[in-house]
């Protein structure tokens, strides 16, 4: 059983950047992006996350929306054990998996199998589960033997399925993704689909962060709205959409 | 607050077989990415390393007048220690700010980056050491049973090289010029410390103090002095373990303090 509480949650980025002075001259707050403000210190910051207040339970799908520059993005990351708020406390019951960038550690020098070691392995995944699985992802990519071929080799189509295959294999409790993954031509995309359905339903929790009203329509069962790292509405998908996109 | 976000050091070190492995399959990829595409692979390093000590043992050995039969062995050690820990000081400062992408994306503990760092050194140094041998029987000496005296010295410089690079990689993620500062400091040391030269050619108290006040000589010697068949000074254990201790203690209230804002720095 997974669940994930925020209390009161804060997270800034501090700037030490040149600039930082002009900045602190003009304080002020833009339409996109978070709140620029100054630390305790003096440090200009960017607040991303503003008093994020929520409890998400077992076998909730919750989507997050809102612009770009709204703390999605954040608060995924805060969500996978990434930042540490400054304020506040995070409890998260369950091991986070990351889907954010399904091609973090491909090495194009290397052959697909041994991108699968190494992929496999920041997923958390042991040498032993990795062997068991590398068949089945072959199987999966269609790729042939392509699989013994540095990937500089491939099309990028080609090194988009490894990796979405490899990424895909794990078994996550709490499932974090930056807009729903889809990969390859017509005939790929329905058995990724399948693949993808098949991942979200698994994981006891999951969070996506996505722009398409339709693909939240379809997956979520609870929908933040963010706006400048506050929560601006939080409820059915319907509503909260509605609100959004209409 | 959960564990996750109150893990010390220790914990991070300790955690699991699993972090451990992932700095063996980094580092080991690190190694082998360099070497992909050569038709003699990590073999360059070896033969890198041969020809410029080679071309500096004629050279200085004639400088300094010193008989080929101490100084090529004793060089070829120097240069490949100083290497060695040159090399995981400087990449040590590079370490967080280069995983950039993996730390802003998985919660892993930043000492398994460390790890990779030495890891991969370690694959490099293993590379070099091989010359010495050769350069031992070319002007006619052998190892002696005080060659396993490597095994604590590298262990003690090891211990040494963790926490520093640990600390240079927290302190260079927030400071962007710290890496050129550490650099030239690398670079100076590098002719303050008897690597090129012996220790016999500095006399004098001054001499000798410059060179025992100086804590690269000694964690060098530990592991030089018993590939020579030489026993290391007291004086160089004394030192190497109490700045390991010092160093870990420091080490550990500095990451307790900074772990979590490393993430926001790089």
């Amino acid at each position: 059983m997974a669940h994930i509480e925020f209390k009161a949650v804060s997270v800034a980025f501090p700037i030490f950047n040149a600039g930082s002075r002009s900045l602190k001259n003009k304080v002020l707050s833009i339409s996109t992006g978070g709140k620029l403000g100054l630390d305790a210190k003096g440090v200009a910051e960017i607040r991303a996350l503003d008093d994020i207040n929520f409890f998400f339970k077992n076998g909730e799908r919750v989507g997050l929306i809102g612009h770009n520059g709204s703390g999605k993005s954040t608060l995924l990351r805060a969500l996978s054990g990434v930042y540490t708020p400054q304020r506040g406390s995070i409890l998260i019951e369950g091991k986070t998996t990351s889907l954010i960038d399904i091609s973090l550690g491909i090495n194009p020098e290397f052959t697909g199998r041994e991108n699968i070691l190494i992929r496999g392995s920041l997923l958390g995944l042991t040498r032993d589960q990795i062997r068991e699985r590398t068949d089945e992802i072959i199987d999966f990519t269609e790729l042939g033997e392509f699989i013994d071929m540095p990937l500089r080799t491939y099309s990028s189509g080609m090194q988009l399925r490894l990796a979405f295959a490899i990424s895909t294999t794990i078994e996550p409790e709490i499932l974090l993704m930056d807009e729903w993954l889809s990969v390859g031509d017509e005939n790929f995309k329905g058995k990724a689909e399948e693949r993808m359905q098949h991942l979200a339903d698994k994981s006891n929790i999951l969070v996506i962060a996505s722009h398409s009203a339709e693909q939240i329509l379809k997956v979520c069962s609870r929908v933040l709205w963010l706006e400048h790292g506050n929560i601006k509405m939080d409820g059915d998908p319907k509503a909260v959409c509605g609100a959004y996109f209409g | 607050m959960r564990e996750k976000f109150t893990q010390t050091l220790l914990q991070d070190i300790l955690i699991n077989r699993q972090n451990l492995s992932l700095a063996y399959i980094l580092g080991t990829q690190d190694i082998k990415q360099r070497y992909k595409r050569s038709s003699l692979g990590a073999m360059w390093l070896t033969i890198n390393m041969s020809v410029m000590i080679g071309a500096m043992g004629l050279v200085f050995g004639r400088i300094f007048n010193t008989p080929l039969h101490d100084f090529f062995p004793y060089l070829a050690a120097g240069i490949i220690l100083w290497g060695f820990i040159s090399t995981v000081l400087s990449e040590g400062c590079m370490t967080f700010i280069d995983s950039e992408a993996m730390i802003k994306q998985l919660p892993l503990p930043y000492f398994t980056f460390i790890l990779r760092l030495l890891w991969r050194n370690l694959l490099i140094l293993s590379h070099n050491i091989v010359i010495l041998p050769f350069i031992l029987w070319a002007v006619g000496r052998n190892f002696h049973i005080e060659a396993l005296l490597v095994v604590p010295g590298l262990i003690i410089l090891l211990i040494n090289l963790m926490w520093m690079a640990l600390i240079l990689a927290t302190l260079c993620a927030r400071y962007r010029d710290m890496p050129q500062i550490i650099q030239s400091i690398i670079q100076v040391t590098f002719y303050l410390t008897p690597v090129m030269w012996m220790r016999q050619t500095l006399t004098g108290d001054a001499g000798k103090l410059m060179i025992e006040s100086n804590p690269l000589y000694h964690l060098i010697d530990i592991v030089r002095a018993p590939l020579l068949g030489e026993l290391p000074s007291s004086l160089s254990y004394t030192v190497t373990t109490l700045m390991a201790a010092i160093g870990w203690m420091v080490a550990i209230q500095f990451y307790r303090q900074y772990k979590h804002k490393i993430a926001y720095w790089v």
